[in-house]
């Protein structure tokens, strides 16, 4: 091993699968050896067993495409409000100046404990799921989105003006398109937070989804399901992160290359 | 060369920094003839780059003027194109797209869009890019690169272009391949240049006058016009005859003199007792 040194796809795989081997293969280890009581630590065995179950219900996938849709909806509406707003931020110091204050506060108010001024608002519907999304994840989402606008680097704004091109081009030609690679890794980024208050939000105030799912697993004490629905919830992150980073290999070939 | 494309006029630039203001420029006042390729050279500091940004309206003077044609420059146009050291280029466009950027810009529709893909074609051939026209930047070297940033100032036809370092970044050998693209470029593209660069020998070989600035603040210390032959006629050898390398010497000599290196020589000699590097050496650290 080497600070930096190299390593192949193939290797990287292989090294990958076996931490994932050798995790599971602890958690086996830990839950047959007797030491920790099944109420705490459900076997592997039992966590498959109850995701089979679950699965042949048919509930597995309408909770998941349920819990999914949320995400998708309050995402979205976070990333659609974040993007130009950040790219205002990241272009101009004035509007810098007039809301950074208020979204450096904003960023740093629990939105957990928003949930019931969420409930009292907008009500128990869809429309609370997606709003704590929001409000969990816009404001973090603009400070990140400005910051990788204002790392464009300033020759290729520099150069787009002595060439004649007008603010509003130099915003869409180049800021954003240069900026682009870097708004699809944050936005990535907060997609995992996403599913964070998405679960916060169906703890609280749902009747269907993931999160309520879990809820109503330990009402009953079914360790097992609670297993099943926080790897399910993992698994579904892990997918579309690889999605999105394949995503971003496929539309950005020159942004891994920058100098 | 008759009437002049640029006139500066008693031209000052102060920023404030943190450790309060600071006079980058103060009172430089020069003219650029049409179609003639002046060089700045100075020691670090001397506000060159300041005075080519000034030019190009990417910085606004604080005391005096600049007129292109008799008209004062108030920002960034299209008649003042301008090639950075490194980092213009759009990574996400192809080497054509690059260079045909400025086509596609509101600024410059209205005219024959086939007459400037002609154009595009056209630079891309005279760089030596053809080859290259579909490939990234980032696949290219640092040289081939610069190509690609002056193809793409000259698309717009500026006027005047200016040139910031252009080929600091380079090697030696590519550096000396670039010199005689320029003096290429220039015989086909007749244009307006000022070119910033801390190469003397680059400033002596490519300039028709050279503008020398010294620090403190920065301001106009010497302007030198060589009598080598013109531009168009100059060769790599020009750079082995007793006229370049004696000219090239009295710059470099004029730029230590004024950069306060000097004290730092004698300085050296009293610390190490031994001889210190010859004026050669030390004024060739950057």
């Amino acid at each position: 091993m080497k600070i930096r040194g190299p390593l192949g796809r193939r290797r990287y795989l292989a090294i990958a699968l076996a931490s994932f081997l050798l995790w599971t293969a602890c958690w086996w280890a830990l839950a047959a050896s007797g030491w920790v009581d099944p109420l705490f630590l459900p076997s592997p065995l039992a966590v498959l067993r109850r995701a089979y179950l679950w699965g042949v219900d048919g509930d597995l996938l309408v909770d998941a495409r349920i819990s999914i849709l949320r995400v998708t909806a309050g995402f979205l509406l976070s990333a659609l409000m974040a993007v130009p707003l950040g790219l205002l931020i990241g272009a101009y110091r004035p509007v810098r100046a007039f809301s950074e204050p208020l979204l450096e506060f904003a960023r740093y108010l629990p939105a957990v404990a928003f949930v019931p001024m969420v409930l009292l608002w907008v009500g128990i519907g869809e429309g609370s799921k997606i709003a704590l999304i929001w409000i969990g994840t816009f404001f973090q989402m603009v400070i990140m989105i400005s910051e990788d606008v204002a790392r464009v680097p300033l020759p290729q704004i520099e150069a787009a003006r002595t060439l004649g091109a007008s603010d509003s081009e130099v915003l869409r030609r180049v800021l954003l398109r240069s900026a682009l690679p870097a708004i699809l890794d944050t936005l990535r980024v907060t997609l995992g937070w996403a599913w964070t208050y998405l679960v916060v939000a169906e703890l609280v105030a749902a009747n269907s989804g993931l999160g309520y799912a879990i809820l109503k697993a330990q009402r009953f004490l079914q360790t097992d399901k609670i297993f099943v629905g926080i790897i399910v919830i993992g698994v579904i992150g892990l997918g579309t992160d690889q999605l999105l980073r394949a995503l971003h290999r496929a539309l950005f070939p020159w942004a891994a290359a920058r100098p | 060369m008759n009437e002049a494309k640029l006139r500066i006029r008693h031209l000052g630039k102060r920023f404030t920094t943190p450790e309060g203001p600071f006079t980058a420029l103060a009172d430089v006042s020069f003219d650029v003839a049409a179609g003639e390729f002046v060089a700045l050279v100075g020691a670090s500091g001397c506000g060159k780059s300041t005075l080519l940004r000034l030019i190009a309206g990417l910085e606004s003077p604080s005391d005096g003027e600049v007129l292109l044609d008799g008209r004062p420059v108030r920002g960034p146009g299209r008649d003042r194109a301008v090639v950075f050291q490194d980092y213009s280029l759009y990574p996400w466009f192809s080497v054509a797209e690059n260079v045909g950027f400025s086509a596609g810009l509101r600024a410059n529709r209205g005219g024959d869009a086939r007459l400037r893909a002609e154009r595009s074609r056209l630079l891309l051939e005279l760089m030596g890019l053809e080859r290259f026209a579909d490939a990234y930047p980032h696949t290219l070297s640092g040289g081939m690169r610069q190509r690609v940033a002056i193809a793409r100032a000259l698309q717009n036809e500026p006027d005047v272009l200016l040139m910031d370092e252009p080929f600091g970044a380079l090697d030696a050998q590519t550096r000396e391949v670039m010199h005689e693209l320029i003096l290429h470029v220039l015989a086909t593209e007749r244009r307006t240049i000022v070119f910033v660069t801390h190469d003397v020998e680059e400033a002596v070989y490519l300039g028709d006058r050279i503008v020398v600035l010294a620090p403190g603040p920065g301001r106009i210390d010497s302007i030198w016009a060589t009598d080598l032959p013109p531009a168009l006629e100059r060769t790599p050898e020009l750079k082995q005859t007793p006229e370049f390398s004696g000219l090239a010497g009295r710059i470099r000599a004029r730029i230590r003199e004024t950069s306060g290196l000097q004290s730092d020589l004698q300085a050296l000699r009293r610390l190490t007792g031994v001889r210190p590097p010859g004026p050669r050496s030390a004024s060739e650290r950057k």
